[in-house]
């Protein structure tokens, strides 16, 4: 390692956070917003010291919320030891990192969906041209909708179709899971597709040498070579797929970190400004740690160990 | 941040006992069933039927009796699991409790009505419970302030107020003359903020606008001298500001808001308008209410003490309601803004700070009870301005009025909670006397009387707004 890979390795990206967080600092209180100046680095940081703080404090009042519900029910037993007695999930409000946890777990539902979806779709559409024909056009066209078009669409669907006294899952949480799905299908399905149609003649001509049954084909020949492009289709779509859940989180109201950046939006109380910007550097450092870990699945998964990944 | 794995997987973890525990609940159902049948009899509310319950609100400092039901655990007391989640508009609100989303919501009083009706969305929403009196202003833009100001009486270098629109009317004529629209923003066709923004400026001569709903025209603005639309409550400081609109009518804190900002001045809240005016309203569906009678009258003794409280000992609790109010999970606000409104004062023009005790009327005049006579108020203004399209015989406004504000439930609770000694009987109105109709009034900016039983009678008073068989 020379002096120059160090330097831009390391020193380089420092320097370019440190030169960010200078000139954040220095302009911030220049702009006077209604709420008061836009909070600087040091502020936004404070505000995270108070979320982190309101959310031990959330976790006190859910503690003395199961004693008074064992009161209650120590009571209820006195009176009469057959009373039909339970202990209630909390109640309270979900704390920022509640909403972070929601956010995650919809993404990766929605997410996990779509590549079960898709990836099979996209194979089959690369080794048919009849089947690519097929979809191709309805691909095209469903691509460049915007998610917040199938926002309303999925929520007025899934409030008719899904309904359950005892649902398992919140209907929120169908409907962002959902939309999340709508949107991140389509960059793994033409990936996979292209990925699968490019396999290299060679292969193909071994396979039909060897005879391989249609299964063995696609096991041993076309997931093989095909999976850098499945990889980056399924990279493609997570970065979407976050993007998408934020977004919909706001405008439908469901929980999350984007309700939270709403909620935050519409208090206009001082201290908002700060901790929408706490919560838009951890969605941005969530989508970052999201999309290295594709990264790594995908260095794990290929064959060709050399290609230089970014 | 180490700790929140653990959290997250407990919180799950507890998603599943909740699940367990409910499937188990719902095989004793039948066993409970009976029990609540035996309770009944001796008219003592019986054991809830539905104990998770989430509702609705919008980020306003009336929503108050919810937040303090809860924070003071008066939901606990009556066996009730409540979960409070602030909603985005008061359309999604509004589906919400339809869709079955939420169990209830604080609402505009009148969505339940235009809802029971089918102005906007058809569904048989009820309610039980008032959730105060009061608690709106009027702001205007500092250009048209200035407009205005030639025309209001003054008194002490300060204006004399209530303000009347008629000192607004010479700057819309202005604006007319110039060819400009003369546009304000009020928070939804339905909302009182509406009826009273309209009820000002027609007093005033100026005309808000006709509906035509048998024509497709849900805008409001046939006719119009001032051409009225839906901002959002958060966003009509920066929606005047912007110049979009040259005034408005909303909820508190965003008069105030108006002020802090130097943007706006208020010229008129609503009780000057109609002293304590009903407000918000706790509405359910009507379905909830007939499967959860016991849910529901619970609902009502938690919110009753919680509108007690606000209003206690001449509001000594209300400074604690701010600090509760200001937090992220409710208003949210700072606490000096919501204190303002909160506290008994309103401030006009910066630095004329007034006294106005009764601002936010939470317990006091019974502003609880639902009274048909409030509802026959909305159904007379929306009759007025062109939303219901035809006459309506006053039986007619009798009959709505009673489908949809539910007195009797309010007594169940109000009688189980002076049973339990939590409450006095003169702290409610005489039930065995209450028609459900408060006296003929004529405390108006317009002196014009009302009273609930003869609406009709009402609409013939108005020289602006249609009645008999008038028809857009």
């Amino acid at each position: 390692m020379n002096t120059k890979h160090i330097f831009q390795t390391f020193a380089a990206p420092f320097l370019g956070i440190l030169l960010f967080l200078a000139i954040w600092q220095i302009g911030a209180p220049k702009i006077v917003t209604s709420l008061g100046a836009v909070p600087g680095p040091v502020q936004v940081f404070d505000q995270f010291e108070g979320l982190v703080e309101e959310h031990q404090a959330a976790r006190q009042k859910e503690a003395d919320f199961y004693q008074r519900q064992e009161e209650r029910n120590t009571e209820a037993l006195k009176e009469d030891p057959k009373a039909d007695v339970t202990i209630r999930p909390y109640t309270g409000k979900a704390t920022f990192f509640d909403q972070i946890w929601t956010s995650i777990f919809t993404v990766m539902t929605g997410f996990v969906l779509a590549g079960l979806i898709a990836i099979p779709l996209g194979i089959v559409a690369g080794l048919s041209q009849t089947v690519y024909s097929a979809i191709n056009p309805l691909i095209q066209l469903f691509k460049p909708v915007s998610p917040l078009a199938w926002l309303p669409i999925v929520t007025i669907i899934v409030s008719a179709v899904y309904v359950s006294d005892d649902p398992m899952f919140a209907k929120s949480f169908v409907t962002s899971a959902l939309t999340v799905l709508l949107c991140c299908l389509w960059p793994t399905i033409i990936n996979t597709t292209v990925g699968v149609a490019n396999i290299s003649k060679d292969l193909q001509n071994v396979s039909k040498v060897l005879r391989l049954s249609w299964w063995t084909h696609v096991r041993k020949i076309v997931l093989p070579s095909a999976i850098p492009m499945i990889f980056t289709g399924l990279r493609l779509s997570l970065g979407i797929a976050w993007m998408v859940l934020i977004a919909a989180e706001m405008l439908a109201q469901n929980p999350g970190l984007g309700k939270f950046v709403w909620d935050e939006f519409q208090n206009g109380s001082s201290n908002s400004l700060g901790r929408i910007i706490v919560a838009v550097i951890v969605i941005g450092l969530i989508g970052f740690a999201l999309d290295r870990g594709m990264l790594l699945l995908q260095r794990h998964f290929s064959w060709d160990k050399s290609a230089a990944l970014r | 941040m180490s700790k929140t794995p653990t959290s997250g997987r407990r919180t799950f973890l507890k998603k599943a006992t909740l699940a367990l525990a409910l499937s188990m609940s719902m095989s004793t159902g039948l066993l409970i069933n009976t029990t609540v049948q035996a309770a009944a009899d001796t008219d003592k509310i019986g054991k809830p039927e539905k104990a998770d319950l989430k509702f609705g609100f919008i980020k306003l400092t009336d929503m108050a009796p919810l937040a303090i039901a809860y924070e003071k655990h008066f939901f606990e007391d009556e066996g009730l699991y409540v979960t409070l989640e602030a909603q985005a508009n008061w359309k999604v609100l509004l589906d919400g409790v339809i869709d079955g989303q939420l169990d209830g919501a604080h609402m505009l009083a009148g969505q339940p009505l235009a809802a029971t009706i089918g102005f906007g969305t058809k569904a048989d929403i009820v309610t039980p419970f008032s959730m105060d009196l009061n608690g709106n202003g009027i702001t205007v833009s500092n250009a048209v302030w200035e407009a205005m100001k030639k025309h209001v009486e003054m008194k002490d270098g300060k204006p004399v107020h209530p303000i009347k629109a008629d000192a607004l009317k010479p700057v819309v004529e202005d604006f007319k003359k110039e060819g400009k629209p003369f546009n304000m923003g009020m928070v939804f066709p339905v909302s009182t903020h509406n009826y009273e923004l309209r009820y000002w400026l027609a007093a005033g001569g100026i005309h808000p606008g006709f509906y035509a709903p048998k024509k497709d025209d849900i805008k409001g603005t046939i006719k119009a001298d001032a051409i009225l639309s839906v901002t959002p409550p958060p966003q009509m400081p920066s929606t005047l500001e912007a110049g979009t609109i040259n005034g408005y009518c909303v909820g508190e804190p965003w008069n105030q808001q108006a002020v802090f900002k130097g943007i706006g001045v208020p010229v008129i809240t609503d009780y000057e308008i109609w002293k304590n005016n009903p407000e918000k309203v706790f509405g359910l569906t009507k379905e909830f209410t007939e499967k959860n009678p016991n849910t529901t009258a619970r609902i009502v003794k938690a919110l009753i003490r919680a509108a007690y409280w606000l209003d206690e000992n001449n509001n000594a609790n209300r400074a604690e309601a701010v600090k509760i109010l200001s937090k992220p999970e409710y208003v949210g606000a700072d606490e000096k803004v919501i204190a303002n409104s909160m506290t008994g004062t309103f401030e006009y023009e910066k630095g004329d700070k007034r006294d106005i005790p009764d601002f936010n009327v939470f317990f006091r005049h019974n502003a609880t009870y639902p009274y048909y006579s409030d509802a026959v108020w909305y159904l007379t203004q929306m009759r007025r301005w062109g939303q219901i399209a035809d006459k309506k015989e006053d039986k007619w406004y009798d009959e709505t009025a009673k489908s949809v504000y539910l007195p009797a439930i309010y007594k169940k609770a109000a009688e189980a909670l002076i049973a339990e000694g939590k409450m006095k009987q003169e702290d409610f109105p005489d039930f065995g006397a209450e028609s459900g109709y408060k006296p003929a009034t004529n405390e108006f900016i317009d002196g014009k009387t009302y009273d609930g039983t003869k609406p009709n009678d009402y609409l013939d008073e108005f020289e602006i707004g249609l009645k008999k068989d008038d028809a857009v």
